[in-house]
């Protein structure tokens, strides 16, 4: 079947199979910088915006969002807040493996779109629906409160 | 440990009412002074961070090309049993699906899973497919199909005769007289011809003995037995398995693969394949965590094999719950410790005694077993008469491998817990045990010498140790004195603070070799390659500052490319935290090599004699004038006598330089529901000079919080049948960002000279301190110590809930 989808700002026609996930789709028309770690919803690498808010795309169907639109990693490389927190992170050492990064990187701008100046707690909350093995946390949370410090 | 104790400190009752409260000594540190560098020492930024974090870097499951297709696994639904009968005429006949392997169509070599140097120090006693299943979640076939639902599908049709063979899956009881055998087929063994007793479901044997344990113990006014048990646990890093496979356009094979050994891979991917290492190119990508689950080579030779057979690419991607049923995982430990000592605390004997459980195959089953005595022991070196005894045992259960740690992480959760309990009831402070007992610089230890991986050891003198520094710093961080055994109570959450002393080491000595080839380019810039695998820990990046230090060039002149075995010199790859040690010594050899050839060039232009040139900033300055590293390499490569400037080095050590580190925990614990929540987490931290302390602090903190969720909600449930029943991140929970305590990383600058630019190693040094801090903690403040892990709130509002009822 087809589905009409926009992506970083682009309206296409995939080709998908019944029951097939947005992180599917995704993946399988090259945007691969949304990462898949469980399928099951538990660890965040697949985050995407739909419609500009944070979903799991291994938990969204893609046949039930047509017409809609998506932002993945790759998008919000063109986005000027985002390649703040790319920096950011990179800068405090909260990339390592990166594996969990593009997920974080879209939680994160969308924390801060909507709450520039969050306190710590607030980034641990948005940050609780991901995992990442590599790095503890601590440094993924410094480069956040560095951007909202240069915001 | 049959011998009975001379003489036991009484239990006192009340314990924390009778000893006296520690005064806090005054604090003394001063940091050593680093030299400065230009480049090491810093924290520039991870060179594939900005890709990485644009989701640009390609990871094995992003390469896509034409015709690929999909591997999928039919595991064993059984514990133990024989295979006798396999039919694929039903699932042949989907469209779609190419070709099904098993155990009755496959290459029956043995070998062993472990991604090791040659001749592995673990046992071949596995095959691509057992016709035997030792576990749930064993191979038992493999469909290569155009789409994973395809091969989904196929799975579901494979009809397979077993004949059920009765589980072992109680790890103390493997090696009793009629406990089920695991492996009795003969030909299965060590090739380099360790002990090996199948009989007795054992597949590694270690006794080393250093001094005369037995006259220790006589000698020893108190002796303390205790018994301690660790748990199975899954790596978890973020990204599961992957592997591509296709031929190229001259027929090799290319193999891409989330690997912490591409070569190693190479090599046994070879010797299964039956095809030689030239028609072979292995490719680590970038690759998402690794933490000891991919230094096994268990997934690429199906892949290989599928694309041999059928001259189709094959790609296999794992799902979480095949990560969590079939790959590696921390082996279990039951680790029993006899000690004697002086009433001073001074330790006059020790005997740690391991039974270990690897599973259902003895991948690293020798090797990890001796490093919960080799990376321990030393530690305490006062105590003149030491032994170490351990046994490994195969069980129906998933299979263990390396893991961070590696051993020393089972041995010090027990070591740091016994110390504990010798000071508690010597009525000392466990800090002034530490002190007393610990190793220092310019001491050595006869355990380095006797266990090695394998073989006997290599026997060094610490040449630098910042431990007792890592305490005074982290004892005033933590505020010890003001905080331990005062039990600080609100309500009915009760505080403690704990400790643990801990090291690794830096690489296996005489056995591991890192090597790196540089040559220059034009503009001055340097390609360096190395076959050192970056899994994600930043190698590349501090390989590369080595290179740039050495060259006097900013780090963004030196292009780095890793691991590829058809363009990359050898390195065993990334374990036994080797990389920054022993490939970054290979580099900065081959990068002296670089200099003097620039060095050389310039003398040659300027007629100066070598000697007498300053190099700096891109830049050789002689007498008359000055020269550009481009205009150096345009003369080697157009003017005069051309040639390439470049270099190759390797470098093994024969010294294994451990990090130290003292942890700090302070924890506070809910007596009424039995949580446990980390307030605080100190580490202080010897790896000589840290390269990138940002990676440094980094890799530390990863572990920790690696640790910290192992210790207290990690754990494994397996079914009577020995299926694991919690196989996705929804039951097998893992620290998230809202559960971190704070943490608090201190480098401790020391200089160790056997290593690149003073730098020792940190990957897995700090995995080894959370669980015994924590339990000791969590004794401070409640008073009851938990030798089993993991310390789940429920284990422990149980036990406090049997302790109020008695
Ligand atoms: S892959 Fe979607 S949440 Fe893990
Ligand atoms: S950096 Fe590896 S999982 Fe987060």
């Amino acid at each position: 079947m087809q589905v009409k989808l926009t992506v970083n700002g682009e309206t296409n026609t995939f080709k998908i199979q019944p029951g097939e996930t947005l992180l599917e789709t995704l993946r399988a028309a090259g945007y691969t910088g949304v990462k898949c770690g469980c399928e099951a919803g538990d660890c965040g690498a697949c985050l995407v915006l739909l419609n500009d808010l944070p979903v799991n795309s291994c938990q969204v169907l893609t046949a039930a969002i047509a017409d809609e639109a998506v932002t993945t990693i790759e998008g919000l490389s063109r986005d000027s807040l985002a390649n703040l927190i790319q920096q950011e992170l990179v800068a405090a050492g909260g990339v390592q493996c990166g594996f969990c990064t593009p997920g974080i990187v879209v939680s994160a701008t969308a924390l801060l779109r909507a709450n520039p100046h969050p306190n710590r707690a607030e980034i641990q909350q948005a940050l609780a629906s991901h995992l990442c093995r590599c790095t503890g946390y601590v440094k993924i949370i410094e480069g956040i409160q560095n951007v909202a410090r240069r915001l | 440990m049959e011998e009975k104790p001379l003489k036991k400190p009484q239990e006192s009752k009340s314990v924390k009412k009778t000893i006296t409260a520690q005064k806090a000594p005054e604090f003394t540190y001063k940091p050593f002074q680093l030299q400065q560098f230009s480049c090491v020492g810093k924290s520039v930024l991870k060179i594939d961070g900005i890709s990485l974090a644009r989701g640009r870097a390609l990871f094995t499951d992003d390469f896509q090309i034409p015709q690929v297709h999909y591997v999928k696994f039919l595991y064993s639904p059984h514990a133990h049993a024989r295979i006798l009968k396999i039919d694929t005429s039903g699932a042949e006949k989907i469209p779609g699906v190419v070709d099904i392997i098993h155990c009755f169509n496959s290459p029956q070599t043995l070998h062993t899973t472990a991604g090791q140097g040659y001749p592995e120090p673990s046992p071949y006693d596995t095959m691509m497919f057992n016709s035997t299943v030792r576990f749930i979640g064993d191979k038992v076939a493999a469909v290569l199909a155009r789409t994973p639902q395809i091969a989904d599908k196929a799975l579901k049709l494979i009809k397979v005769e077993y004949e059920l063979l009765p589980p072992l899956f109680d790890f103390e009881k493997a090696y009793e007289p009629g406990a089920p055998q695991l492996h009795p087929e003969p030909g299965k063994g060590y090739l380099a011809g360790m002990t090996y007793k199948p009989e007795e479901n054992t597949c590694a044997l270690v006794e080393i003995n250093c001094g005369n344990f037995e006259a220790g113990i006589k000698m020893s006014d108190y002796t303390f037995d205790e018994t301690f048990y660790t748990h199975y646990a899954s790596h978890a890093m973020l990204e599961p398995h992957a592997v591509l496979s296709y031929l190229d356009e001259q027929d090799r094979l290319v193999i891409i693969s989330s690997t912490q050994v591409p070569f190693h891979a190479r090599r046994i991917c070879a010797m299964i394949l039956g095809i030689p290492e030239r028609r072979i190119r292995v490719i680590k990508p970038r690759i998402g965590g690794g933490f000891g689950c991919k230094q096994e080579v268990f997934l690429e030779y199906y892949a290989a094999y599928f694309t041999l057979r059928t001259g189709l690419p094959a790609k296999i991607v794992l799902t979480r719950r095949e990560v969590f049923r079939s790959t590696r995982y921390r082996h279990p430990m039951r680790l029993h410790l006899r000690v004697g000592t002086k009433p001073d605390g001074t330790l006059q004997a020790i005997w740690i005694d391991a039974l270990m459980n690897n599973g259902a195959y003895g991948t690293h089953g020798l090797t990890v077993l001796s490093n919960a005595g080799s990376k321990v022991l030393p530690l305490v070196n006062k105590a003149p008469h030491q032994r170490f005894t351990g046994r490994t045992v195969y069980t129906n259960l998933p299979i263990a491998g390396a893991y961070r740690g590696y051993g020393a992480t089972q041995g010090y959760f027990a070591l740091n817990q016994m110390f504990d309990i010798i000071a508690d009831r010597l009525n000392l402070d466990v800090v002034e045990l530490f002190r007393k007992n610990a190793i220092r610089r310019g001491e050595t230890s006869p355990i380095f010498e006797k266990l090695g991986e394998g073989k006997a050891g290599s026997r060094q003198d610490i040449e630098s140790c910042g431990l007792p520094d890592c305490i005074e710093v982290g004892l005033k961080e933590i505020d010890w004195y003001a905080k331990r055994r005062k039990r600080l109570t609100d309500g009915t959450r009760v505080r403690g603070v704990g400790m643990a002393c801990m090291m690794q080491g830096s690489g296996i000595p005489r056995v591991d070799m890192g090597s790196a080839y540089m040559k220059m380019n034009e503009d001055g810039s340097i390609n360096l390659q190395v076959g050192a695998t970056d899994l994600g820990t930043g190698s590349d990046t501090i390989l590369a500052q080595i290179a740039a230090e050495t060259l006097m060039v900013p780090i963004e002149d030196i292009i780095v490319k890793s691991s590829d075995t058809d363009f990359t010199p050898f390195d065993v790859g990334a374990y036994a935290s080797s990389t920054t040690f022993v490939s970054g010594c290979a580099v900065l050899r081959c990068a002296q090599q670089i200099r003097e050839q620039i060095l050389g060039v310039a003398a040659e232009i300027l007629r100066e004699p070598a000697e007498s040139l300053q190099m700096a900033q891109k830049t050789v300055r002689g007498k008359a004038r000055a020269l550009t590293f481009r205009e150096i390499c345009q003369y080697a490569l157009y003017t005069e006598n051309q040639f390439q400037i470049q270099a190759s080095s390797s470098y093994v050590s024969p010294v294994s330089p451990p990090p130290f580190s003292a942890h700090f925990v302070e924890v506070e614990v809910d007596r009424a529901t039995g949580d446990v929540r980390v307030i605080k987490y100190i580490a202080a931290v010897d790896c000589g000079t840290p390269i990138n302390p940002r990676l440094v602090e980094g890799q530390v903190e990863g572990a920790i919080v690696n640790g910290i969720s192992w210790t207290l909600i990690e754990e494994f449930r397996f079914d009577e049948k020995g299926a694991q029943l919690n196989t996705d991140f929804g039951r097998y929970k893992l620290f998230t960002a809202a559960d971190i305590p704070e943490i608090k990383t201190i480098l401790i600058p020391t200089y160790e000279p056997n290593g690149p630019y003073g730098a020792k190693s940190v990957s897995e040094v700090a995995m080894n301190g959370p669980a015994p801090a924590i339990a000791n903690a969590i004794y401070d403040a409640i008073g009851i110590r938990f030798r089993a892990l993991p310390i789940t709130a429920e284990k422990v509002f149980q036990t406090l809930k049997t302790q109020s009822t008695r």
